[in-house]
C-alpha cells in the first residue's frame, strides 16, 4: 500500500502531469513550427531574400507566357514564375494540374536548389469556385500586369 | 408547399427546444420541480419534428424542385439518383439541417430510454442538449435557411462539384456528423452532471455508449475519408495533414481519451473531474472542426459557406458553448469530490499516461492547424505540413504505444512489476528482432523503421489479455479492446510500410511501352474515349503483371464533367494481399506520348483494414455494454412487476 498516493496529492500529481505534458507539447510545437513552417513567397520576395537552401517554402505567381518547356523524358517541365518585379525558374516532375496553363496563377510547393525552385507539387486554380486561398489576393493584383502585358 | 411546410416544422421544433431548455432549467428549483415531467416528451417530439423537416428537404432534392434556391444552386435534373439524395447534405444549409436532425433525434432517444441516471441529472442533461441545439436552430433559421424560395424558378440547377460526385460522399458527412453529435450528447451529460454535482460511475455508464458510438463513427469517417482522398485526389497519399482532415482527427483524439477515462470512472470511480473535462474538450474539438470546415476560413471542397457572417455565427456559437462549459467547469470542478485512489503502477496510471499523451498529440495538431490562420491574420502566409506533424506527433505517439502494449495486462488499483515480466518481455523481444531485421535488410528512415518495429510487438501485446482466459466466457468488451488495439498495430504497420517501401514511377509512354514499377511490369496498351451518365473521359488500358505472372487490366481515367464543368482524375487500383498498384493517367505531351504515374505501395491497404478493425473493436465493446444494460433493465422491470403484484 505504500506506493499508493495520498488522495490530496493524487489530484495535484495528475494536474501537474497534465500541465507539464501540455506545456511540453506547446513548447515543442512552437520550436518545430519555427523550424518547419513553409512560408509563402512572391517571386520578388524570393529573389530579394532567398530562404536557406533545402527549406520547404511555397512560391506563388503567374506562369510566364511561352516559358513552359517539356524535357525529353516527357514528365519534367521547366517554366518561369513571375510577378511584376522578378522571375524565378521552376522545375517540376509530375502530372500538372488541369488548370495549370501559361499566363495563369500557380502556387508551387518545394525548395530552392541554386537559383532554381524545385517544386514537389503544383496547386493551380481548380475552377471558378475553388481557388487556392493564397491566390485570391494575387490574381487581382497580378491580373492588371497580365492584361497590360498582353496588349 | 413542401418547402413552406418544412420551414414551419423547423420553427416549431426550435420553439420546442426553447421549451425544453426553460422547463428543464426551472425544474431544477424545488418551487417549479413539477415542470420536469414536460422535458422528456418535448425532447422526443422535437426530434420527430426536425426529422420531418429534413425529410421535406430530401423530398425537394429528389424531385429537383428548382423554385427552391438551395436545390437550384446545388442540384441538377440530370444527376444520378444517389447524388440527388447525397446532394441534400452536400451543401452548407443541408448539412447544417442534417446536423441538427441527428442531434435532436439523439436527444429524443436519450429522453426515451435513459433510466439509470438520477432524474434531475437527466433533466439537466436534456436542457443542456436543448441549449446546444438552439444555437444550431438559430443558425439555420436566421443565417442559412435551407427552404428559401427563388423569386423565379431556375430553368436548370447548377449541379454538384465533380469532386463531390462520388459514392463516398453519400456516407462520409453523415458518418462524421453522427460522431460529432455523439460527442455533443457526451458534453450534455457532462454539463448535466456538473449542474447537479453528481459525477460518478452511473454518469460514466450512461455516457459511455454515446462516447463509444461517436468514437466508432469518427473512426469510420476518418478511415473512409482517408481512403477517399487516396483514390480520388490522384496523389497517392493517404493523409495530408490538411486542416479539414485535422478537423476530424482532433475530436477523435479527444474522444479516444474520453473513452478510456470513462472506463476508469465506470469501473473504479476514479478520474472524475478529468472525465468531465475531457467531455468538454471533446465537444469543443468537434465545434472547432465544424468551424474550420464550414466557416469558409479554409478553402476546400468542404467550405460551402463563403458568407463571412456565417463564419462569425459559428465562431460566436463556439465561444458561447466552450466558454459557458469552461465557466461551469471552473465553478463546479472544486465541488466534485476526489475519486478512488490508485498506485503508480496500475491500470489507471497507464490510462492516465495515455490520456495525457493523446492530449499532447491533440495540442500538437491543434497548434499546427491554427498557426497558419493566426499568422495570416498578421499578414504572413505560412503552410504547415508533414515535416512538422509527423515527427512532433511521434514524440507523443511512440511512448503512448509503448504504454498501450503494457496497460491492458496491468491490474486495477495496484500491481507488482514482477508479475508481468513475461508479458512485457515477449512483445519487447518481438519489436527488437523486428527493428534489427528492418535495419539490416532495408534501412529505411527513422519513423518508418520505428513503426515497422513497434507494430509487430504491439500486435502481440494486444492479444495478451486473452492469454489464460476462458475464451467463451470472456466478456465482449474485452474482445473489443483486444481487436481495437490490434487494429492500431495493423494500421501502424500499413503506414510504416507505405512510408518505407513505396516506389514511384513517372513516365511519358507511347501505347506499347513498358515500365517496371517495383515488382510489376506495366504496359500501356491503348487510350480511348468513354462516356458515363454525366461525364466523358479518356481511358487508358494498362496491363500489369506481378513478378512475371499473368497480366491484370487496369483502366485509369481522366474525367470531364459538364454540369458544372470540371475535371477529375480517376485512378485505377490493383489490390493484392501484399499491397496495391496505383495508376494515374496524365496529359498527352506535344510529342504524342502520355504521362503516366504509378506507385507500388506494399501493405498500404492495412491502414484502412486497421481502421476498420479499430471500429469493429468499438462496436463489440458497445454491443457488450448495451447487452448488459438491456439485461439489467429487463431484470429491474421484472422485479418491479413482481413487487407490484405482491403489493396488490
Amino acid at each position: 500500500m505504500n506506493t499508493m498516493i495520498k488522495p490530496k496529492h493524487q489530484r495535484l500529481v495528475l494536474i501537474i502531469l497534465a500541465l507539464v505534458a501540455l506545456i511540453g507539447a506547446g513548447l515543442l510545437a512552437a520550436y518545430a513550427l519555427s523550424k518547419q513552417a513553409a512560408y509563402f513567397y512572391l517571386p520578388s520576395e524570393l529573389v530579394a531574400k532567398p530562404p536557406e537552401a533545402g527549406r520547404a517554402v511555397r512560391l506563388g505567381g503567374m506562369v510566364e507566357k511561352g516559358s513552359i518547356k517539356t524535357q525529353t523524358d516527357g514528365v519534367t517541365i521547366n517554366f518561369i514564375v513571375k510577378d511584376d518585379k522578378a522571375r524565378v525558374p521552376v522545375r517540376f516532375s509530375g502530372i500538372t494540374p488541369d488548370l495549370f496553363v501559361e499566363g495563369s496563377g500557380v502556387v508551387a510547393e518545394g525548395r530552392m536548389e541554386g537559383t532554381t525552385f524545385v517544386a514537389d507539387n503544383l496547386l493551380a486554380k481548380h475552377d471558378e469556385k475553388y481557388v487556392p486561398r493564397e491566390m485570391k489576393n494575387m490574381t487581382s493584383a497580378e491580373a492588371k500586369a497580365v492584361i497590360a502585358e498582353t496588349k | 408547399m413542401i418547402a413552406e411546410l418544412g420551414l414551419a416544422v423547423l420553427w416549431m421544433a426550435a420553439a420546442l427546444a426553447v421549451l425544453q431548455l426553460v422547463a428543464g432549467a426551472l425544474s431544477l428549483r424545488p418551487a417549479t420541480a413539477h415542470l420536469a415531467g414536460v422535458v422528456r416528451p418535448v425532447a422526443i417530439l422535437q426530434g420527430v419534428l426536425v426529422a420531418c423537416a429534413f425529410a421535406a428537404l430530401i423530398w425537394l432534392f429528389l424531385s429537383t424542385d428548382l423554385s427552391v434556391k438551395l436545390v437550384a444552386e446545388n442540384s441538377h435534373s440530370a444527376k444520378p439518383f444517389i447524388f440527388k439524395l447525397a446532394g441534400t447534405w452536400g451543401n452548407h444549409e443541408g448539412s447544417m439541417l442534417m446536423w441538427v436532425t441527428i442531434m435532436s433525434l439523439a436527444g429524443g432517444f436519450v429522453a426515451l430510454i435513459e433510466k439509470r441516471l438520477p432524474e434531475n441529472t437527466l433533466i439537466a442533461t436534456l436542457a443542456g442538449q436543448a441549449f446546444v441545439s438552439l444555437g444550431f436552430y438559430a443558425f439555420l433559421l436566421l443565417a442559412s435557411n435551407p427552404f428559401e424560395r427563388l423569386p423565379e424558378p431556375a430553368p436548370e440547377g447548377a449541379g454538384l462539384n465533380p469532386l463531390l460526385q462520388d459514392i463516398g460522399l453519400a456516407f462520409h458527412p453523415p458518418t462524421l456528423y453522427v460522431g460529432y453529435v455523439g460527442l455533443s450528447i457526451a458534453f450534455s451529460f457532462a454539463v448535466g452532471a456538473l449542474v447537479t454535482r453528481d459525477v460518478g460511475p452511473a454518469f460514466a455508464r450512461a455516457m459511455r455508449p454515446w462516447v463509444l458510438g461517436a468514437w466508432i463513427f469518427l473512426t469510420l469517417g476518418i478511415t473512409a475519408g482517408s481512403y477517399w482522398a487516396y483514390y480520388t485526389l490522384g496523389w497517392g497519399g493517404w493523409w495530408f495533414w490538411d486542416p479539414v482532415e485535422n478537423a476530424s482527427l482532433m475530436p477523435w483524439l479527444a474522444a479516444t481519451a474520453l473513452l478510456h477515462s470513462c472506463s476508469v470512472l465506470a469501473a473504479r470511480n476514479a478520474l472524475r473531474t478529468w472525465t468531465v473535462m475531457l467531455g468538454v474538450v471533446a465537444f469543443s474539438m468537434s465545434m472547432v472542426g465544424t468551424f474550420l470546415v464550414r466557416s469558409g476560413i479554409l478553402t476546400s471542397v468542404h467550405a460551402f459557406a463563403v458568407d463571412p457572417t456565417r463564419g462569425s455565427f459559428i465562431l460566436a456559437l463556439l465561444a458561447i458553448y466552450i466558454g459557458g462549459a469552461l465557466l461551469l467547469f471552473g465553478l463546479r470542478a472544486s465541488t466534485v469530490t476526489e475519486g478512488a485512489r490508485f498506485a503508480v503502477l496500475s491500470r489507471e496510471s497507464s490510462l492516465v499516461f495515455n490520456n495525457v499523451m493523446l492530449c499532447g498529440i491533440l495540442g500538437i495538431v491543434l497548434v499546427g492547424t491554427l498557426y497558419p490562420l493566426l499568422t495570416e491574420a498578421m499578414g504572413v502566409k505560412v503552410s504547415v505540413g508533414p515535416p512538422y506533424f509527423n515527427p512532433v506527433s511521434a514524440v507523443f505517439a511512440i511512448p503512448m504505444m509503448l504504454v498501450m502494449a503494457v496497460g491492458p495486462v496491468l491490474r486495477w488499483r495496484e500491481d507488482k512489476g514482477g508479475r508481468i515480466t513475461w508479458q512485457v518481455a515477449v512483445p519487447a523481444l518481438v519489436s527488437a528482432v523486428a527493428l534489427l531485421a528492418v535495419e539490416l535488410l532495408f534501412a529505411p528512415n527513422l519513423l518508418p523503421a520505428l513503426g515497422l518495429a513497434l507494430a509487430p510487438g504491439l500486435a502481440v501485446a494486444s492479444v495478451q489479455p486473452l492469454v489464460g482466459r476462458n475464451l467463451r466466457r470472456t466478456p465482449l468488451p474485452i474482445y473489443g479492446m483486444v481487436i481495437g488495439h490490434l487494429g492500431i498495430a495493423v494500421a501502424l504497420f500499413g503506414m510504416a510500410s507505405e512510408g518505407a517501401f513505396s516506389t514511384e514511377r513517372l513516365a511519358a509512354m507511347n501505347p506499347g511501352d513498358t515500365q517496371q514499377v517495383g515488382p510489376f511490369k506495366v504496359t500501356l496498351q491503348d487510350i480511348g474515349p468513354v462516356a458515363g451518365p454525366n461525364w466523358t473521359a479518356l481511358e487508358a488500358t494498362v496491363s500489369a503483371s506481378y513478378a512475371g505472372g499473368t497480366a491484370t487490366i487496369l483502366h485509369p481515367q481522366a474525367r470531364t464533367f459538364a454540369n458544372p464543368p470540371g475535371n477529375r482524375t480517376e485512378s485505377a487500383l490493383l489490390t493484392r494481399w501484399n499491397g496495391q498498384l496505383y495508376a494515374v493517367l496524365g496529359e498527352e505531351g506535344d510529342d504524342g506520348r502520355w504521362q503516366m504515374r504509378f506507385w507500388w505501395k506494399p501493405f498500404v491497404p492495412m491502414i484502412w483494414y486497421g481502421g476498420a478493425l479499430v471500429a469493429l473493436g468499438g462496436l463489440l465493446a458497445l454491443l457488450g455494454r448495451v447487452a448488459r444494460d438491456v439485461k439489467r433493465l429487463v431484470a429491474i422491470d421484472k422485479i418491479a412487476y413482481r413487487r407490484e403484484r405482491q403489493g396488490r
